[in-house]
């Protein structure tokens, strides 16, 4: 499996899949959310680290699975995913753009 | 058709109920995902990127028109209307949810299927020729042997926890399309001096991070001695397989590693014991039992040849070319074997709708004596179809974009899902067998390369079986980046070889050129009647090489 975030990767976001259904979901204020726009985003290693302990309490296993780190840029229209992995989970199958959240989003 | 016994059935609603409660633990937080990932993987239950994953098996690769009926109707209820079928003869559904898929798998009880052995450390769904019982010169129909293997190895207390997944193909004729020398058991029937029947047996072929060919470690078994042969197989593979590195844990390795003469060896000493016992003998009621399920159907007396079938084709040439390609003689005067392309061009390889399933088990119904076959090439096949209607058959087929005339062309790609959808993927795979396709899409181009079998994988893992592709592809990461490595050479069939690497990997928007320029070295080079892999053997791989790196 790929490597998820660069070593001197400064914009991070915290991932993970929901329980019921597995849907990719993101950190976000104490909670997840469906959409990686508004996912929240940490500058620096240290804030990284601070956003998955936040998003790994002890109760997290009752309906989010292996929440991790990974790493996104900063472009003009907001943040995107760095890997292609990370961009397909955002968005849903490159093969089948009719499904998956790029689906949702019209 | 094999239908489960009441014993059977017992044990897979008995499952399901299980699986119920686990799902229901789980949701309700009372287990943790440590102790219900095993469970659900037992179940055939996988998280892959955007959801979980469900993997039906389809012992053999057998279907009846209800059970592809089943498939249709699960596709649609509870997933996003479509299947994967795969190089394991299975389905996949990508999209289930998991506190439905009890539900979906009580429906799929019903037609006495399920997605036990699937996955996990045992014995896999046992895999087949999928022309069993309708192709000419076959010695047996490999389902027979299957599926005494499969009521013996099922839940088998001494092999539930081996030291890896294990997996087992047979074929009943010498042609191989089962890849039985890359499985970790790979039988062939065959037929000795005395006109008995008995069991070639191959051990130690797969794929994966080490690929092998599996090494022939006995020439003849008695058919009543082979389970016990089987299972000696087994026992010197769970005494001395490794369990300390899931790398090297599968039986390959330990063939590997023993040597073959010595493996031999270890085999024949257990099998004496095991035969002396007379435990594991197959008494000739029990084999005729099995046997009575896979009885011929009713074929009609038909003359071999027939005129509505010889002037359709005269009169239109798509269906004429389709019938070079995808239709195989029957060994029963009168039929056809019908392959279904779940390649259209441009499309995902082995992806079919509810829709499409649904037609093919009508098709089934009326056309084909009630079965449907799965191949490992990721394609549909009805066995016994008659060349009367075999017009009709292709008609409709037509109708719902499953006639592309490309069975063992370049554009009857084997892809495995890839990072368009799995958690171990490094690169998308579905996406170069579309672009491959579409830039092969001319008939008449296809039918002048010839055969030539492509299999993409996206990572090392080799569910794609690039390994054996005439050209494998493999994807690999660099970065976050999808990079393709390329091999040559590669076949799964009697002759079975392992790909070699033509060099440096390719960014994928070269890939669709370095597979053109590999076709193109092949047409200046080949001699008349060669195929690529014939071309490749005679030649070896420095021209491909050459025009690969020229610059
Ligand atoms: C969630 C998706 C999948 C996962 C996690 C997965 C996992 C794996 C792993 C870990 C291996 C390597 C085993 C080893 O070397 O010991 C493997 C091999 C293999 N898988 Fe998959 N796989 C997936 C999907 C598929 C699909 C869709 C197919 C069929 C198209 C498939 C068929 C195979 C085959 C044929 C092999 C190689 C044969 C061998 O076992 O040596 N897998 N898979
Ligand atoms: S080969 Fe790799 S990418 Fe492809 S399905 Fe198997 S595990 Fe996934």
């Amino acid at each position: 499996m790929a490597q998820h975030s660069s070593k001197g990767a400064r914009f991070q976001a915290v991932t993970a899949n929901r329980l019921n259904d597995g849907e990719v979901v993101y950190f976000k204020d104490n909670g997840w959310i469906e959409n990686f726009a508004e996912a929240e985003i940490a500058d620096g290693q240290e804030a990284a680290e601070a956003l998955l302990t936040r998003a790994s309490p002890d109760n997290m296993e009752a309906f989010i699975l292996d929440p991790y780190l990974f790493e996104v840029s900063e472009s003009e229209d907001g943040f995107t995913p760095v890997s292609v992995r990370e961009n397909i989970r955002a968005k849903g199958p490159t093969v089948r753009t009719d499904l998956g959240k790029q689906a949702e989003a019209g | 058709m094999y239908r489960y016994d009441e014993f059977d059935h017992k044990i897979v609603t008995d499952r399901v109920n299980q699986f119920r409660g686990q799902v229901n633990r789980r949701i309700s937080g009372e287990l943790s995902e440590d102790a219900f990932k095993p469970l659900r993987l037992m179940n055939g239950v996988y998280l892959q990127l955007h959801a979980y994953m469900l993997r039906v098996a389809i012992p053999y690769g057998t279907v009846s028109s209800k059970q592809m009926r089943m498939l249709a109707h699960i596709a649609r209820k509870y997933d996003r209307g479509y299947g994967h079928f795969t190089t394991r003869q299975n389905i996949q559904y990508n999209w289930p949810a998991l506190d439905r898929i009890p539900d979906l798998l009580e429906e799929l009880a019903s037609v006495e299927m399920h997605a036990i052995q699937t996955s996990g450390n045992c014995i896999r769904n046992v895999t087949a020729d999928q022309y069993a019982g309708a192709i000419a010169d076959e010695i047996e129909d490999p389902r027979i042997i299957s599926e005494i293997i499969r009521q013996w190895s099922t839940f088998h207390p001494e092999f539930s926890y081996l030291p890896r997944k294990f997996k087992i193909a047979v074929t009943g004729h010498e042609n191989d399309r089962a890849a039985i020398k890359l499985h970790d058991i790979g039988i062939v029937i065959v037929r000795n001096d005395k006109g008995e029947t008995g069991y070639e047996v191959h051990v130690g072929g797969g794929q994966g991070r080490s690929p092998f060919i599996a090494k022939k470690l006995t020439n003849f078994v008695p058919a009543e001695k082979l389970l016990a042969y089987l299972e000696a197989v087994m026992r010197v593979y769970n005494m001395l397989g490794r369990r300390d590195n899931s790398y090297k844990a599968r039986i390959k390795i330990l063939v590997h590693e023993t040597g073959e003469t010595e493996m031999r060896r270890l085999v024949d000493e257990e099998f004496e014991r095991i035969d002396a016992s007379q435990m594991l003998s197959l008494p000739e009621a029990e084999l005729d039992r099995i046997s009575a399920y896979f009885a011929p159907p009713n074929y009609e007396n038909l003359p071999a040849q027939s005129e509505v079938f010889e002037a359709a084709k005269g009169s239109n040439a798509d269906f004429n070319h389709w019938v070079k390609t995808n239709l195989v003689p029957h060994k029963t005067p009168g039929y056809g074997i019908i392959n279904i392309s779940l390649k259209p061009i441009g499309g995902i390889p082995g992806d079919a709708t509810d829709v499409q399933m649904d037609i093919i088990a009508d098709l089934a119904e009326r056309y084909a004596l009630d079965e449907v076959r799965v191949t490992h090439e990721q394609n549909l096949v009805l066995p016994h179809v008659k060349l009367d209607e075999a017009k009709e058959v292709y008609d409709i087929l037509c109708a719902h974009d499953l006639a592309t005339p490309n069975i063992g062309l370049i554009s009857d790609t084997i892809a495995c899902p890839g990072l368009d959808y799995c958690n171990l993927a490094n690169a998308r795979s579905i996406p170069l067998a579309q672009e491959i396709s579409t830039h092969f899409a001319d008939l008449d181009k296809q039918y002048d390369i010839g055969e030539l079998k492509i299999k993409i994988s996206g990572c090392i893992n080799a569910c794609g079986h690039h390994h054996v592709g005439h050209i494998g592809i493999l994807g690999v990461d660099k970065k976050g980046t999808e990079f393709y490595q390329i091999s040559l050479g590669g076949s799964a069939d009697e002759q079975a070889s392992l790909g070699d690497i033509t060099g440096q990997a390719f960014t994928e928007d070269k890939v669709v050129d370095a597979v053109d320029t590999i076709v193109e070295t092949y047409l200046n080079l080949r001699q008349p009647e060669e195929r690529f892999l014939d071309t490749y053997r005679r030649v070896g791989m420095s021209p491909f090489k050459e025009q690969l790196y020229a610059d």
